[in-house]
């Protein structure tokens, strides 16, 4: 049996230092979300401060705070009605489809949550381009013109060249390519952007640094503010959107769904050209560990924490993801989220049609619905699937 | 006489310009005969490549396709957009949209006068979308703009002509049209902004989030056609002359 030292504390390195190569920003962005979250009390919140936010066309703060607290949940349907109305204003009835293409799963980090984590015992794989060029050949087969290129967190077996090349690559097949990578510097996120990507989403998993360092036990990932700062310096590399994420289940959903928001708002204040989107994950089960669950977080509470994302930002992106069942995402994309993942795959390849993954997925995934399916499902609830909603300059 | 408006070079009776975002691709040829458009823009981002649902091919043919550069952060940008309009067969119109604030979406006029220049030069009829502010307007008119295109309130708001008194201050001052663009989100507006004088109103969300969108582009066709008929009536000047003084001020003079 491997020795795994990080599980002991005194063998961890401290999450909140930056480590020598890591490019620190003029931001105080961090600080003021902590303090919110400190001074965070969602106990105070009666259904009268949740029915005053939901009368208002601009959202406070407050009144996000106000929505995700536990006064709200009895009124999640009048919650609902109104992110719907907010929906529709911004976006119409349209959905956008995309699809995540992961292309290495070579990882540094020690997550105790996720399947990628390098004391997990999973196969280990990196397309070469030619597979790559497989893999992209067969998703726009199926109509797609946008993907989000994923990888794990390892700068050896997967270095910014070699994602420079696959963004390159993927150019060539796709008007939208996002990133879903380790964080880097912003000078590594101007070559990504040169390279054809245009957006970089990353998860902070959770935003209270506390329980981030009894889950992130080893690797670049370890440290919470050089991840925390990651979109800002996609934004400052010349990346036109950012996305954002909390892993919900890992801490506090409440207060994890409104430090997300809340620092999607504080980036945009701060540069108001960016494209703000967000992501809504649960927990999910792993290989090796069937136990993970995002436990408080049912499908209530989920859908309270996406429509209070949608009626403080009501003009962000929001995806849903495959991590739920298909019963979920197809209603919530009358709600709420704008954006819908299909013919998903989280192994590496695995997008080619009667071919095995050539390495083993992250998370297991809820829904497999192919990328037709999900189309004529959207039209089916009366909406519009819209492959490309972007144009690269 | 037939009562046209003049864009460039190209005439127009019909003063409904509609949109064709946010709504689903089936239902934008019969918006487009139902309000009668002329014009109707798209969103070149929205337009796709190979063999998928392509938004171009929906539009029916015969009506003058009005591109925007949506997606565009500085003139820069809405240059290169136009240029790639121009090429993949969108035409020589162009609505220049150049926005940095992903939250309001509102308009940057310092950019879309740039860019309105450079495109002007270009051969294009350019329609800058802008905030409704009588210097800037000056500036895009200079440039050598076809038209100017102020906001109602912020796009996609349904909040109908929040900016009016500065919007009429542009169809005093402003010879070329002023069609009025974004904001409005129902019938009667549009109808107010044709009574104020507009040249022809824009239209998109107020339409594609109706729960009958088909009818609702019908109700703004007439509305639009009310109003107009109302401004040509002259009904501007009977609202805003108020009752006579019983003592009149000017009584006292004799010869």
């Amino acid at each position: 049996m491997e020795e795994i030292k990080e599980l002991d504390p005194k063998n961890r390195i401290d999450h909140m230092t930056y480590l020598p190569d890591m490019e620190v920003i003029d931001s105080d962005i961090d600080k003021k979300v902590v303090k919110a979250i400190n001074d965070y009390d969602y106990t105070v919140f009666t259904a009268a401060d949740v029915l005053e936010a939901l009368k208002k066309d601009v959202l406070s703060y407050r009144d996000f705070q106000a929505l995700l607290s536990p006064a709200a949940e009895p009124l999640l349907e009048q919650i609902a009605q109104r992110a719907q109305q907010e929906t529709r204003k911004h976006f119409g009835n349209s959905v956008m489809m995309f699809t995540p293409v992961y292309i290495a799963n070579y990882c540094e980090n020690f997550c105790i949550y996720c399947g990628f984590n390098r004391h997990n015992k999973i196969r280990r794989a990196k397309l070469d381009f030619d597979e790559m060029k497989r893999e992209f050949e067969a998703i726009a087969k199926t109509g797609l013109q946008e993907v989000l290129i994923l990888t794990g967190e390892s700068r050896k077996g997967s270095d910014v060249k070699y994602i420079g090349e696959a963004c390159r690559l993927a150019r060539k097949y796709f008007k939208v390519i996002g990133l879903e990578v380790y964080p880097m510097n912003s000078d590594e996120y101007r070559y990504l952007h040169e390279c054809g990507a245009d957006y970089v989403t990353v998860f902070q998993e959770t935003y209270n640094s506390d329980k981030y360092e009894t889950l992130h036990l080893a690797g670049h990932k370890r440290i919470w503010p050089y991840r925390f700062n990651a979109q800002e310096r996609a934004i400052l590399g010349g990346m036109r959107g950012v996305g954002f994420a909390a892993l919900l289940g890992l801490d506090d959903f409440r207060k994890d769904g409104f430090a997300t928001g809340y620092h999607a708002y504080l980036l945009q204040q701060k540069y108001p050209h960016a494209e703000i989107a967000i992501s809504c994950p649960r927990l999910r089960p792993i290989i090796n560990n069937d136990k993970i669950n995002p436990k408080d977080v049912h499908e209530r509470q989920l859908l309270q924490v996406i429509c209070a994302y949608r009626l403080f930002l009501p003009f962000a992106s929001i995806t849903i993801s495959t991590r739920e069942s298909n019963m979920f995402r197809k209603h919530v994309i009358a709600i709420a989220a704008t954006k819908i993942s299909a013919g998903v795959s989280t192994g590496i390849g695995g997008h080619i049609e009667g071919e095995e993954a050539k390495g083993d997925p992250q998370f297991k995934i809820n829904d497999n619905a192919s990328v037709d399916y999900v189309y004529k499902e959207i039209e089916e609830m009366g909406m519009q699937p819209v492959m490309s909603d972007y144009i690269y300059v | 006489m037939k009562d046209t408006f003049k864009l460039g070079e190209h005439e127009f009776t019909s003063r409904f310009i509609l949109g064709s975002g946010k709504y689903s691709l089936e239902l934008i040829k019969a918006a487009v005969e139902n309000a009668g458009a002329q014009i109707v823009t798209l969103a070149l981002r929205r337009a796709t490549t190979g063999n998928v649902a392509n938004i171009l091919d929906y539009i029916p043919k015969g009506v003058t396709l009005l591109p925007n550069t949506s997606g565009a952060r500085n003139a820069e940008e809405a240059v290169r957009i136009a240029r790639l309009a121009r090429e993949v067969g969108c035409g020589d119109f162009i609505k220049i949209e150049c926005i940095r604030d992903s939250k309001y979406l509102l308009p940057d006029n310092y950019e879309t006068a740039k860019a309105t220049e450079i495109l002007a030069k270009e051969g294009f009829v350019v329609m800058p979308y802008m905030y409704p502010d009588l210097n800037a307007a000056r500036d895009m008119v200079n440039a050598g703009a076809a038209c100017i295109m102020p906001l109602g309130a912020p796009i996609g708001t349904n909040k109908g002509l929040a900016t009016k008194e500065f919007i009429k201050i542009l169809i005093d001052e402003i010879e070329l049209p002023v069609i009025v663009d974004a904001g409005i989100g129902k019938p009667s507006q549009a109808c107010e902004a044709m009574e104020m004088g507009a040249a022809a109103v824009m239209a998109n969300t107020a339409i594609a989030t109706a729960g009958d969108i088909i009818a609702m582009a019908e109700a703004f066709k007439y509305a639009i056609e009310a109003g107009r008929t109302a401004y040509l009536a002259g009904t501007g000047r009977v609202l805003e002359t108020g009752a006579a003084a019983s003592s009149p001020l000017t009584g006292f003079l004799s010869d």
